[in-house]
């Protein structure tokens, strides 16, 4: 099944490998290394292939952009992965520069907007300097951070070793508190010198700056009135976590506004560069931690693909299951969310959370957790389903979610509050959504049907008969609906996995602690609920990954939100925010 | 306190008039009243935060315990509930919102993260734990603890409730009402405690004569 697919995709990709340097003699040249692909391009040329790969070769969305430090070779690379909304799989080329301060390599904001953030964080965690960027400043840490702490030679002030297992937790166990091995003992890092008192804080100018405050024009027969700034969070109920938005507004309209974010960067690259590869399992489960099972399952297939191993065939039907169960719990909260911040404080979310409810008692039985599973493993799953488990999915899926999706439907759908709320707001047009790299429901609403499980098949979804879901209208309502389209599409595909299931073997692999990745890189991605989950892990052969970065979509979707809002109400901005269906964990990582 | 009950044993009321007399200690009917409505701000830092909803949904109901009703101004709250990992970035933010909070109040750490740090305590951005700063009253462990733990954990808190006394009760006392006053943690080149600045400048000279050595 899957032969087939792969040959053609080399003969694509020989294709325009071939064309690109064609096009490009000077400036582009293949990655040669072995177990990397994709083309290194020459910075001074990087926006100008950029545009030619945008505008003659079709790669409109750029997905990930992320840095990898290597130390050894005194090299800094950027690494970019760009995609055809049209399907297939996706192009990767880098960019190397010499790991000499200050690292400049162009931005392709110009390009693709959706560079935006990722860029920034590049230059917040890597210290590389984008230039031609228009609002280079730092996004996950705060301002007057020192140093840059994904570079492999920053070491935090809990440093123990380079890589997990620490040998003082094995054989003997002379394990001693972090805290007393650092001079303060405390999880901090003072420069040479430093002088607390007499330290004075960055102040937040630069973001105070960046808001576009004279672009507004004013006629001159209007009323002369003051733009006020607001600071909405990062303690504020409506943003789902601790998301700040900085807020300018004319009135009730928002003139300009600014995320900030970074209020939840739990560090997970970092600690994910320590651990084996095993070990990063769990922590995948606590990004997005209303789908942990849709987390597992990205991250997995990207260490597969990387080892190269098959997955056993029950472990794949299981974990198609498993993510479309999440897949409908979290547009089931989404909805109850909305609502809730539309003003309809808690009812409708309690009918949302009932059905929650009764998808965790199944991943409680299958994986002893209700929320963080760790129930994937590389080859498959780590234990299988318990005949009642696989009872009450049954139940469940049809019996009695189809009934409870109706029923929603049949009780919001149509309530006049809802239709006067969400009716004719505009949320993003195509061209925005792809421009800001939005992925998701958000890009289907917008009357893109792209979705990775038909775009770039992964696991068994090209055996199932189901339909992209889309709408074309990209207004709020369409970006609520899409949500019950895609109820639907899931029990749809629950339903055929629920009757093709084989019995077997869970695991293609023996159960092992420490798994042998052949040195190479790999990124992988699945249809999260909230959009392109991505993985990009860096192997030097060793247990830990070289480089692990995750292409969050929550993080990348959040791009948009500023042209999103601009010329809306201060009220409509908390409804499109929940829209963006973002979740804090996953934005800042 | 058994059964909630306010009327204290020792006293004989009259059967005919036992649902309107009740013999008790101010004490008990203070501390019946405060343990009965414990209002959490409604603050969710992180994947605790989603138990914690799922704790007040139908299923599990903590609105049983007198404890629904979520207020998102910390001046209407009296119990925080920090309800994940606690980063440098945000704790500024945490502490200010606790110093605004009014006497009583109570701290709750609900998971790992809040507790110590948790999974993530090596992080260069992670605070080991909201007891460096804030005067915590109960842990609950777990990674998320599940709605039940939660549960478990709001009734230890009702229990610490009924041990207090009026007279003892620290915002009663004369000159002990801002004992529980934070300085606000600066955003340095790294976080900076205020209140450990002596500390930080004694082990920076320290390192110096090491060096110099």
């Amino acid at each position: 099944m899957t032969a087939p697919a792969s040959t053609s995709t080399l003969d694509a990709s020989a294709q325009l490998s071939a064309s690109l340097v064609a096009r490009f003699p000077d400036s582009v040249t293949a990655d040669t290394r072995p177990g990397f692909s994709g083309f290194i391009i020459k910075k001074e040329n990087l926006v100008e292939v950029a545009t030619a790969l945008r505008d003659e070769f079709g790669y409109d969305l750029l997905s990930s952009v992320t840095g990898v430090d290597y130390l050894a070779e005194n090299k800094m690379e950027v690494v970019y992965h760009a995609f055809k909304t049209t399907g297939g799989p996706n192009l990767v080329f880098k960019v190397q520069v010499d790991r000499v301060d200050p690292i400049e390599v162009p931005s392709l904001y110009e390009v693709w907007t959706g560079a935006d953030f990722q860029e920034r964080e590049a230059w917040d965690l890597m210290g590389i300097r984008f230039t031609g960027h228009p609002d280079l400043r730092r996004i996950l840490m705060w301002e007057g951070f020192e140093g840059h702490p994904l570079r492999r030679d920053y070491k935090e002030a809990f440093f123990e070793e380079e890589a997990k297992p620490f040998k003082s937790r094995w054989p003997e166990g002379n394990h001693k508190y972090a805290e007393f091995r650092t001079p303060h003992r405390d999880n901090l890092i003072f420069p040479e010198g430093f002088d607390p008192d007499n330290y004075k804080p960055e102040n937040e100018d630069e973001l105070y700056f960046s808001l576009e405050r004279s672009s507004t024009k004013r006629e001159e027969d209007a009323l002369k009135t003051d733009h006020i700034v607001v600071n909405m969070g990062p303690h504020h109920p409506s943003t789902h976590g601790v998301l700040r938005v900085v807020v300018e507004l004319d009135g009730e309209t928002i003139t300009s506004l600014k995320p900030v974010m970074g209020y939840l960067h739990r560090n997970h690259d970092k600690i994910g560069e320590r651990s084996t590869f095993l070990q990063i399992l769990p922590y995948t489960d606590r990004l997005d931690y209303f789908n942990s099972m849709a987390n597992n399952f990205g991250y997995v297939t990207t260490v597969e693909k990387l080892m190269k191993i098959p997955v056993a065939e029950r472990a794949e039907y299981i974990r198609v299951i498993m993510a479309e169960l999440s897949r409908i719990q979290n547009h089931l909260i989404f909805i109850g969310m909305l609502i809730n911040d539309l003003g309809s404080m808690y009812t409708p979310s309690l009918y949302a959370f009932e059905e929650r409810e009764l998808i965790l008692d199944i991943f409680e039985a299958v994986s002893g957790a209700r929320m963080m599973c760790n129930y994937f493993r590389f080859g498959g799953v780590v234990r299988d389903v318990p005949d009642d488990a696989m009872q009450k999915i049954k139940d469940l899926v049809h019996d009695r979610l189809p009934g409870k999706t109706d029923e929603m439907e049949r009780f919001l759908n149509e309530n006049e509050i809802l239709l006067a709320r969400l009716k004719g707001v505009r949320v993003l047009n195509a061209e925005d959504a792809i421009r800001h790299s939005v992925t998701g429901p958000c890009l289907r609403a917008a009357g893109v049907p792209y979705d990775l499980r038909r775009a770039d098949p992964y696991s068994v979804y090209d055996r199932f008969d189901f339909d992209v879901a889309v709408r074309y209208n990209g207004d709020m309502y369409d970006n609520y609906l899409i949500r019950f389209d895609e109820i639907r599409q899931s029990l749809r595909i629950l339903e055929q996995a629920l009757k093709q299931i084989p019995q077997g073997s869970i695991n293609s692999q023996k159960p092992q602690y420490q798994v042998r990745v052949p040195a190479g890189e790999a990124y992988g991605r699945v249809e999260s609920p909230k959009g392109e989950l991505g993985f990009y892990v860096v192997s030097n052969g060793k247990p830990n990954p070289y480089r692990y970065h995750v292409r969050a979509p929550s993080f990348v979707n959040l791009t948009a939100v500023e042209s999103m809002c601009k010329g809306t109400k201060i009220a409509d901005f908390v409804a499109l925010l929940a829209m963006l269906d973002i979740v804090m964990g996953e934005v800042d990582r | 306190m058994e059964n909630e009950g306010l009327n204290l044993p020792n006293y004989n009321i009259p059967e005919d008039i036992q649902n309107i007399v009740a013999v008790t200690t101010l004490d008990r009917l203070y501390n019946w009243g405060r343990r009965s409505s414990v209002w959490p701000l409604m603050f969710g830092l992180a994947c605790c935060a989603i138990e914690m909803i799922a704790a007040q949904t139908a299923r599990y109901d903590m609105a049983r315990f007198g404890m629904e009703v979520m207020r998102p101004t910390p001046r209407q709250a009296d119990m925080m509930l920090v309800s994940g990992t606690v980063t440098k970035k945000m704790l500024p933010s945490i502490i200010r919102l606790y110093n605004q909070m009014p006497e009583p109040k109570y701290v709750v750490a609900m998971g790992a993260c809040a507790s110590s740090g948790g999974p993530f305590k090596e992080g260069y951005n992670v605070v080991a734990g909201i007891d460096k700063f804030l005067p915590v009253d109960v842990y609950i462990p777990g990674c998320p603890p599940t709605p039940q733990a939660l549960i478990a954990g709001m009734i230890k808190l009702q229990e610490k409730i009924d041990k207090q006394s009026i007279k003892q009760v620290r915002w009663y006392t004369k000159g002990k009402v801002d004992a529980n006053y934070v300085p606000m943690p600066i955003l340095g080149p790294d976080l900076i405690d205020v209140r450990r600045n002596a500390e930080y400048k004694a082990a920076a000279a320290v390192k110096a004569t090491q060096e110099s050595a």
